[in-house]
């Protein structure tokens, strides 16, 4: 097993069509994802041949959802019209809409966040996010797929770059699931979905959790390992030299004040019993102590 | 981005919410100026991005446009908590009975909007939250639905306004969400809002936080960025579209792919340096996925030109890029930097075609660049570099 996704997620890329979009429909492809259709408003009808695939393109996700069953949509639209897809994808009931697209305006963000709890139907993750892989069964978003395998660790992380660093540090044990939930301030999936879903899943046998200042998700995340997770944990935080008042890179990392700090986030994990690594590498060790690996 | 004071009360004007009349001015002549154009008493007020400036002696009433000129003779250069004054606002006084507290913001840990708002307003906020939470009420607000004057009204009777002002109060809360709303703000206080003597209420000093991903469709905003205040090494690096923040205390010169990695690299040598006196990062500079040889360029030539660098980590993990074009993009930004490039290189590059990448800088054979097979190896030896 892995979590919300696996061989029997059926993908469609809203905004396909553009370079993006068709870059790593190609690469989602290429690692075995059922990827069975695009949508681009204005564009229905067209067919696209990806490397001797052909992917009917749909003007809206509820005919695209009509005509290939798809229950997963990933979003490349930019930032100017991401709102409007993703509320498309909420419209036509999909299950699981990941959002790739850095930059999207919070007011947008919060709005189709909003949209989709309302909605009640639609899990959302992202935006700014690098999406979630099964290795070896499917892969939503723009992880790259030939860094690990399939494996017992469960990865949840809010930096893409961090994620596939750790992916690599620990290749030769692999994952059952990782996921890039976003360092936006506002994100669809938080830590303690992925937590959750880890600790139900039979396959994940132990979790590595990447976070990074601002906030304080990493330090719910914490109150929710000592109240749920059973199985090991291990942390990662970065930003730790971030100075105050300055955004370092992602939107929302950013430490005001006394909130939102490294230090404040690490103390939490480990006061839930998460063994916390001083370096990537360092909490790779962590991990591979714990599965004696 | 936060605006400054005289800034958030020109938004609100444009918003219809009520203000006294206000102008900026960075010199006492000016701030003389504007005084007679106003007429009457007026208050000088520091603009600092900043709290604590009344404390700090920079908020001084003035009895006329004389007054004004020693006041903000006074108040501009002053040194407020590390923040220079370089503008003042010169704003009409009024008499004041009475002082509220309203904000709008992104609550991030719910992630919703949230209304603030008391009737103990004037002081620290947090200090009311602390001490009599009772006073403060908050309530949360959907992005979807927003603040009619409907639920304006039930909040404003939530937070005990007296019944004679909650409806003007109400009406300033939706012009205020109007403003959040439009300008795509993520904070949005007044602080105090006051009754004054003849009944009106109005936001006395405002702060406004906007979002940058909004750029795209708020035209206006530009014009309101502070580059005095911008570090010179950051505003050419913005201007390149480069991502770099300057730190602070540090000799080591930071480049990587990705924030999440940028931020744990500046961790990793700061760690790494505390065996070499205390060696720190210099900044913070993520080059994205691309790293082309021209983005490579530009993020080594902005690094090795802030006097501060010592020593360059470049740390590298090729998820889509691929490792050999980021090699490439080394050697060729070397060859365009030329004699401009002085200060030892180490570089750590793992992930996608690692070993094409590792073979292309080993054939270059730069005299300035060190390779290093781990991120933790490369930082110490970057740290190691800058403390020589």
């Amino acid at each position: 097993m892995s979590i919300f996704i696996n061989t029997s997620s059926k993908v469609i890329v809203q905004g396909m069509t553009g370079s993006e979009g068709t870059k790593h429909t190609r690469r989602m492809l290429a690692s075995g994802t059922k990827v069975v259709g695009g949508v681009t408003p204005g564009k229905g009808g067209q067919v696209v041949d990806i490397d001797g695939t052909s992917l009917p393109v749909f003007n809206t996700v509820a005919e695209a959802i009509a005509a290939t069953g798809a229950n997963v949509s990933v979003v490349f639209v930019p930032p100017k019209f991401a709102k409007a897809a993703v509320i498309d994808a909420i419209d036509a009931a999909m299950p699981l809409v990941v959002v790739i697209t850095e930059g999207i305006p919070v007011h947008d963000s919060a709005y189709f966040y909003a949209y989709s709890l309302k909605s009640g139907k639609t899990q959302l993750i992202g935006p700014n996010c690098p999406g979630l892989i099964s290795p070896e069964s499917s892969n939503v978003g723009i992880i790259p797929a030939d860094i690990t395998k399939k494996g017992p660790i469960g990865l949840v992380s809010k930096s893409g770059t961090l994620t596939y660093q750790m992916m690599y540090e620990l290749r030769d044990i692999g994952f059952s699931t990782a996921v890039g939930i976003g360092g936006d301030p506002v994100i669809g999936t938080t830590h303690i979905d992925c937590l959750r879903a880890f600790q139900d899943d039979p396959e994940t046998e132990a979790i590595v959790m990447i976070g990074e200042i601002g906030g304080d998700a990493e330090e719910r995340a914490a109150a929710f390992i000592a109240e749920y997770v059973t199985k090991p944990v291990v942390g990662y935080v970065a930003g730790f030299t971030a100075p105050e008042g300055k955004t370092m890179g992602h939107a929302g990392a950013i430490v005001s004040g006394s909130s939102g700090t490294a230090q404040a986030k690490q103390d939490a994990l480990e006061a839930a019993g998460v063994k916390v690594g001083k370096t990537p590498s360092e909490t790779a060790r962590l991990m591979r102590a714990i599965l004696g690996r | 981005m936060d605006l400054y004071e005289y800034q958030a009360r020109d938004l609100f004007e444009k918003h219809n919410v009520p203000v006294l009349k206000g102008a900026v001015a960075t010199t006492p002549e000016a701030a003389r100026d504007a005084a007679a154009d106003m007429g009457g008493k007026v208050v000088v007020k520091a603009q600092v991005k900043v709290g604590g400036r009344g404390k700090a002696g920079g908020v001084k009433l003035a009895v006329d446009p004389a007054d004004t000129f020693e006041k903000a003779s006074a108040i501009l250069g002053m040194d407020i908590k590390g923040h220079t004054v370089h503008k003042v606002m010169i704003a009409q006084a009024a008499p004041i009975v009475d002082e509220y507290y309203i904000s709008i913001l992104l609550d991030r840990s719910n992630r919703t909007f949230l209304v603030m708002a008391s009737v103990a307003g004037g002081m620290d906020i947090e200090e009311v939250a602390h001490t009599t939470p009772e006073k403060l009420a908050k309530v949360p607000v959907s992005a979807v639905d927003g603040i009619d004057i409907a639920l304006a009204k039930k909040i404003i009777a939530q937070a005990q306004f007296p019944a004679e002002i909650a409806d003007q109060v109400a009406d300033v809360l939706v012009k205020l969400w109007e403003t959040f709303q439009s300008e795509d703000a993520t904070l949005v206080e007044v602080n105090p809002l006051v009754k004054t003597e003849d009944g009106r209420i109005i936001a006395l000093d405002g702060k406004v936080s906007l979002d940058e991903n909004a750029d795209f469709r708020q035209p206006d905003h530009a014009a309101l960025v502070d580059t005095a205040s911008t570090n010179a090494l950051e505003e050419a690096a913005k201007a390149k579209g480069l991502n770099y923040v300057k730190l602070d205390n540090g000799q080591v010169g930071i480049i990587g792919n990705g924030a999440g990695l940028v931020m744990s690299t500046l961790d990793v040598v700061a760690y790494a340096g505390e065996k070499f006196g205390g060696m720190r990062p210099a900044n913070f500079l993520d080059i994205g996925g691309g790293a082309s040889a021209q983005v490579m360029a530009d993020g080594l030539s902005i690094i090795l030109g802030d006097p501060d660098v010592k020593s360059v980590f470049v740390n590298v993990f090729g998820g889509i890029t691929a490792c050999d074009a980021v090699a490439n993009g080394i050697v060729q930004a070397l060859e365009l930097l030329g004699d401009k490039a002085t200060k030892p290189i180490v570089v750590r590059l793992d992930g996608n075609n690692v070993l094409e990448g590792r073979a292309i800088l080993s054939a270059a054979g730069h005299k300035l660049i060190e390779q290093a097979e781990t991120m933790d190896g490369a930082a110490s030896r970057a740290a190691e570099l800058a403390a020589m």
